[in-house]
């Protein structure tokens, strides 16, 4: 409980200061924000409304209690293009990017695991050196571009997967969202490999394996029993510190595969002009964020005791 | 402890010996190679092509390679090979100078936070802890939005986002220098803040930073080829990998090459800085490989 408590007390200032940075969006806008939003043949009418509904003739710190207040009554505000809450939108497209997240996470452990093994087993050999260079071309890979190449080759041409779209039931999601899962997990997997070498590496150089070892454990027991299990801890935390990048990734993902998640609702919003919705997917990506950076932390802590008295 | 050892014994031929190694560490060779032919097409593009980028071609559109057009033309008739290359000057111009200004502040509150520690680092660390709670392209995506699309918001946008991981990681190093016995003398011999700061310190910790510098300029160009692709970064008619891409999408089936060939200077380009990252670190932090 303590250090679950401890975590939980961390998150308040986070909180706040998302909170904070998603309120002040609406002041980087140049010029006044509703004439923007509303583009120029507005009526000053629809000006004047949104600046009430906004609270902008307000206060600075009055206009943020007032975003706080609705907030906390679960009001993202109004979407200027749907005319429905923008909370409504988000909790609709939620359940498409959760799948996203978690099929990405699985994949990337999927292919992340054989790989930093097959290094680490031989170190500075050839296959070593091949698994250290290749993710590096992973690296630079933009997602989306990854995405179009992976939809022209399975799909397109080798019809093995669909092209878009999100399926229906739990196999037609597992068939519809390989592609994308594969996509954001080809751009998380070279960091994962990195430092789970790195950590089977100095597993390998601990005491106990070299006591495995002499007592004749057999490689293959040895590796999974004694190395994979100590090993697999960082990895997961080597995941939790990249949630951004992999939620991030999800963002443009959805885009190239027409999936109906937050990450495209986003990205429509911008081209609608629909600021309470980008304000309020921005402000869910943050929740997302520091909830799974939470439940890393959690993991981590039931994984391996010594966190829970480190700390 | 072996740290503290190695630097008491730190003999001038092992310096001498590493300086005359740079040359030999395949990774950053290999890196260097390749960044400085990306360079030299980019910058000479003028000699490379006789194409104008921006001149369209109706006549000629969606054609395949020629001895006229080397990689063909897009959907408006426009030489596929000089957008290549005026698009990656473009790129790597926007990314080098993008990566500036994140280096800069990151390193200047991360050396705050470390050395003087209590409220300083409190808040900036705090502030870092929210930064980093978003997603990395959301945030950008979301500050593009609202400061408008085009150049200067990209970098008002990369270094709002980007300067927490250079202020965590000066930070660490701060902390473990500044409890050096250099650093103890120089503040003992009355020598001011700043001075230490920069003088003593910053030589000392920046290379952690700089070695971050290659991996984060990679993060820049996918960043900016990324908002680009979106409609939101680099505006036509500038040629520019990622409206390349998205412009190719629209011809995936029948013209895979126009998606497929900006891709690979992205790949090829974030390839050799990611090397040279790597060649720096084997360099620069021996015994960590």
């Amino acid at each position: 409980m303590t250090f679950v408590g401890r975590r939980l007390l961390l998150l308040v200032p986070v909180a706040i200061g998302v909170t904070i940075i998603v309120f002040f969006m609406i002041h980087l806008i140049p010029g006044d924000p509703a004439r923007t939003i509303l583009g120029i043949h507005a009526t000053p009418k629809a000006v004047a409304l949104l600046h009430q509904q906004w609270g902008l003739n307000r206060p600075l710190a009055s206009q943020y209690w007032l975003f706080v207040d609705r907030l906390l009554h679960g009001n993202l505000g109004q979407s200027l293009y749907y005319s429905q809450p923008a909370g409504g939108l988000i909790w609709g497209r939620l359940p498409a990017t959760l799948w996203l997240i978690v099929y990405t996470a699985v994949l990337s452990i999927v292919i992340s695991v054989p790989l930093a093994m097959l290094a680490a087993t031989r170190k500075n050999g050839v296959r070593d050196h091949v698994v250290r260079v290749v993710p590096l071309l992973g690296l630079g890979m933009p997602p989306f571009w990854v995405g179009l190449l992976l939809q022209y080759a399975l799909a397109l041409t080798l019809h093995i997967f669909p092209v878009t779209g999100y399926g229906s039931g739990i196999g037609g999601h597992v068939r519809s969202m390989f592609l994308p899962s594969l996509t954001v997990a080809v751009g998380l997997s070279p960091v994962v490999i990195r430092s789970l070498r790195a950590s089977m590496l100095s597993v390998l150089g601990a005491d106990y394996i070299t006591t495995a070892r002499s007592k004749g454990v057999p490689g293959r027991r040895l590796f999974v029993r004694h190395v994979l299990r100590n090993a697999i801890i960082p990895a997961v935390t080597v995941l939790g510190i990249n949630i951004g990048f992999l939620i991030g990734g999800t963002l443009i993902v959805e885009n190239v595969f027409a999936l109906p998640g937050i990450g495209s609702l986003m990205i429509q919003s911008i081209f609608n002009r629909d600021f309470p919705v980008v304000q309020g997917v921005t402000l869910i990506f943050g929740v997302l964020v520091v909830l799974v950076n939470l439940l890393t932390d959690v993991a981590y802590a039931t994984l391996d005791p010594r966190v829970r008295f480190d700390r | 402890m072996s740290a503290t050892t190695a630097l008491v014994t730190v003999p001038a031929e092992h310096a001498a010996r590493r300086k005359a190694q740079w040359y030999r560490v395949p990774a950053l060779m290999a890196g260097l190679t390749l960044l400085v032919i990306i360079l030299f097409m980019v910058i000479g593009a003028p000699l490379l092509t006789s194409h104008n980028p921006d001149v369209q071609d109706l006549n000629a559109i969606l054609g395949g390679p020629s001895s006229q057009h080397l990689l063909g033309t897009d959907q408006l008739g426009r030489d596929t090979w000089s957008r290549l290359l005026y698009g990656g000057r473009v790129d790597l111009q926007v990314a080098f100078i993008a990566v500036l200004f994140p280096f800069v502040l990151g390193t200047v509150l991360g050396s705050l936070a470390g050395y003087f520690g209590g409220w300083a680092d409190l808040i900036i660390m705090r502030v870092v802890d929210i930064v980093v709670a978003f997603p990395f392209y959301v945030l950008i995506i979301a500050l593009v939005f609202v400061l408008g699309p085009g150049e200067s918001s990209i970098y008002i946008a990369i270094t709002a986002v980007g300067w927490v991981s250079y202020a965590r990681i000066v930070r660490g190093e701060i902390l473990i220098a500044k409890r050096q016995e250099y650093v103890l003398a120089a503040q003992s011999g009355g020598l001011s803040h700043l001075r230490i700061m920069g003088r003593h310190l910053l030589p000392n910790v920046i290379t952690q930073g700089i070695i971050y510098a290659m991996s984060d300029i990679v993060q820049d160009i996918l960043a900016i080829v990324t908002l680009s692709y979106l409609g939101l970064g680099i505006q036509p008619p500038t040629p520019d990998w990622g409206t390349m891409i998205a412009n190719g999408q629209n011809f995936l089936t029948t013209h895979w090459e126009l998606t497929t060939i900006p891709g690979l200077a992205v790949v090829v380009t974030g390839l050799a800085l990611s090397l040279i990252g790597d060649g720096l670190a084997d360099l620069l932090r021996p015994g960590q490989s």
